[in-house]
């Protein structure tokens, strides 16, 4: 199987999708002559012209509600949004439009529309351009939101997105495009594999205790819990969400019903997260099979940090990970 | 349009250093000469950055070149009481209206702005590195500043690309509205990363948007000192006296990169930066000043040597200035502190002692 970049992934899928299907097309700032400022449109413009491949003027509102407007007449547009922090100027258009106008318009007109976004720290851009905001779209009913953690599902998630017919918030990582991972080649006869939206994946088994994650910070899971298993004999079993909306409750609660502790690792700010939505769901359908208090690992509440050294001590780190796997083993016979 | 499509926009002094219309009052060749001399500090200051950030040692920096003489027109009106607000490329301004050198290379090292670097407040805001959104904090400065009746002006600066964004258009209308006293500056320099000016309006000249607003627009060649000091001033003045905003299109061009995470060769014919660099606002000056009698090629040669040791000096007071440790990071998030705060950053000292004793 080739080895590709995270990057290449999409980069691949988003031409094919647009191969396969002519209402798929491309709207953003600098995704055209500048092919995207992470470089995830390379060679789109070229290969299917201005029409599917539209620069836009900076305004993010303006060319995301135009895009409500494209998809309610049945085209696909996926919208880049060059990174999550400008996609706060695009609330209106997302939250109040894009989510509601299916249930609010009586079910006349879908609003099939991607929005593609990267997020996340560790790349010195200071504290209005690293932020995590997930938890925001994650907490609206009629968007869905996915966020996966390697090139395969990456290409998976993006196919099905595409070929979804509500609004989905597609979220990438800034540290996660140069990733190379396993990703089989396209199909000629249609026979592409899709990852359904929705569906965790356990990434690795294991007995002592349950890692959940997503995006970057699944990634990093996964090394620590090979790490410890290797080094400690620690046996982690690595749940990978992929999908924060709707979430998998289901493959959750049976792993921890099965390991009877829990982690979760979230680049983001603790407080009103993903990791509270997770650890309350945990103990809702899981109380009686806990043997120890949900633990949440994130990165300080503070504005992520400009300077390099600080920034590194804000974020969330596979060191803040192994001490809570510790921590919530204490008292574990083994 | 191109930028280099356009007719000649107001000017004072063309290209060749020739006067095409009167000298604004009050100025004489020693405030030229100061000028000129500043052109060439800023000049040095954004090179300087870029150098060290290329050693890993400054952040993302988005270089200032060949907006000189639009960031002089900018701050040069401005009185003490007056605000200046402005994009991450208009820190050329914020010298012009005396912010330190050492103070802005302080904040390219990735700290917050450092208050005694700064000395007495220069009414500068930190400038601004998301799109447009400086646009109405300054209107709303301009307008406390007149109920507070400050009798103070603010200088808002903003490139060609942001003008896109709705937050322009809405400080554009409360301005207009409420007649702040501000002076709203569109720094075109033709480019926003790689989209052309052409592609943020259909628009002949994006200052054309001033009719809709209620509200005076000026064209200038933001290449010529002269000019653009003579509108800005008047446009200062219009404010001060209570007659409400003026907008301003500057036109010029950025010589370099977006930032320096940027290959503008990429996406420029190389004849158009060709022929902006011909426009250089220092050249003309320059041409200006010889041929005046003020100036010569070995005082220019002495002037640019003493700019780039002054350049490295204020390099040097700010990478030798205490940078805040890792407690710096909570500083400021309040006024005071909260209790989940208090105990992370007890949790991350804790951590960091730990390391310690490890090493």
């Amino acid at each position: 199987m080739p080895v590709i970049t995270f990057r290449q992934a999409l980069t691949d899928t988003l031409r094919e999708e647009m191969k396969r299907d002519e209402d798929v097309f491309l709207m953003g700032e600098e995704i055209g002559i500048f092919e995207g400022s992470y470089k995830v449109t390379a060679g789109l413009l070229k290969e299917f012209g201005t029409k599917r491949v539209m620069d836009t003027p900076i305004a993010e509102e303006g060319f995301v509600g135009a895009a409500v407007g494209a998809a309610m007449l049945g085209l696909r547009p996926v919208v880049e949004i060059m990174t999550i922090n400008f996609i706060i100027l695009a609330m209106d258009s997302i939250v109040n439009h894009a989510a509601k106008i299916h249930y609010m318009f009586g079910g006349q007109t879908p609003v099939p529309m991607v929005i593609r976004t990267p997020g996340g720290g560790g790349q010195q851009l200071a504290a209005t351009h690293s932020q995590n905001l997930e938890a925001w779209f994650a907490h609206v009913p009629g968007l869905k939101v996915v966020a996966p953690s390697t090139p395969y599902d990456a290409k998976g998630l993006l196919r099905s997105s595409i070929r979804d017919n509500d609004p989905i918030v597609f979220l990438e990582n800034l540290a996660l495009y140069n990733v190379k991972g396993e990703v089989p080649e396209a199909q000629a006869d249609g026979g592409d594999y899709v990852i359904p939206i929705g569906k965790a994946e356990v990434k690795k088994e294991g007995t002592d205790v349950t890692i959940i994650s997503y995006s970057r910070m699944a990634a990093i899971s996964l090394d620590v819990a090979r790490r410890l298993e290797e080094e400690e004999g620690i046996s982690c079993e690595v749940v990978d969400l992929r999908s924060l909306r709707p979430l998998d409750r289901e493959t959750i609660i049976n792993s921890v019903k099965k390991t009877n502790r829990a982690v979760i690792l979230e680049e983001d700010w603790r407080s009103y997260g993903i990791g509270a939505e997770l650890a309350a769901t945990i103990q809702e359908e899981a109380f009686d099979y806990l043997d120890a208090p949900v633990l949440r690992v994130g990165s300080l509440e503070v504005p992520l940090p400009y300077s390099k050294p600080l920034e590194l001590a804000a974020l969330a780190s596979a060191d803040h990970l192994v001490d809570a796997i510790h921590k919530v083993l204490e008292g574990k016979r083994r | 349009m191109r930028n280099d499509e356009l007719e000649i926009p107001y000017q004072i002094m063309d290209p060749t250093g020739k006067m095409q219309g009167a000298m604004p009052e009050g100025l004489t060749d020693q405030k030229l000469l100061e000028w000129y001399r500043l052109m060439w500090e800023i000049r040095y200051f954004s090179n300087k950055t870029v150098a060290l950030q290329r050693q890993g040692r400054s952040t993302t920096w988005g270089p200032l070149n060949g907006q000189e003489a639009t960031a002089i027109g900018m701050g040069a009106p401005l009185q003490p009481q007056d605000w200046m607000v402005g994009s991450y490329r208009d820190s050329g301004a914020y010298m012009a209206k005396g912010y330190p050198m050492s103070a802005l290379f302080y904040y390219t090292r990735g700290f917050s702005v450092a208050p005694d670097l700064v000395g007495p407040d220069k009414r500068c805001l930190p400038y601004q590195i998301v799109l447009a959104t400086q646009t109405l904090h300054g209107v709303g400065l301009a307008m406390a500043s007149r109920i507070k009746k400050e009798n103070a002006v603010t200088m808002i600066g903003v490139g060609d690309g942001a003008t896109s964004e709705g937050d322009f258009n809405e400080a554009l209308n409360f301005a207009g509205v409420f007649k702040a006293p501000a002076v709203i500056v569109i720094v075109n320099n033709g480019w926003a990363i790689s989209t052309p000016r052409s592609h943020q309006s259909a628009a002949k000249y994006l200052v054309d948007r001033a009719v809709g607003f209620g509200m005076p627009g000026r064209l200038v060649d933001g290449n010529d000192v002269l000019a653009c000091y003579s509108v800005m001033r008047e446009a200062v003045e219009r404010a001060r006296s209570g007659e409400g905003p003026t907008l301003v299109e500057a036109i010029t061009y950025r010589h370099g990169a977006h930032t320096t995470a940027d290959d503008p060769t990429r996406y420029r014919d190389p004849k158009e930066v060709e022929y902006w660099m011909g426009l250089d606002p220092t050249r003309r000056l320059k041409s200006y000043l010889v041929e005046q009698g003020v100036w010569d090629e070995a005082k220019d040669k002495a002037m640019l040597q003493e700019v780039e040791n002054h350049v490295n000096e204020q390099a040097e007071i700010a990478y030798n200035h205490p940078t805040p440790g890792p407690d710096g990071m909570f500083n400021n998030i309040f006024e005071k502190l909260t209790p989940r705060m208090l105990r992370q950053r007890e949790q991350l000292r804790h951590e960091l002692n730990l390391e310690a004793e490890v090493r």
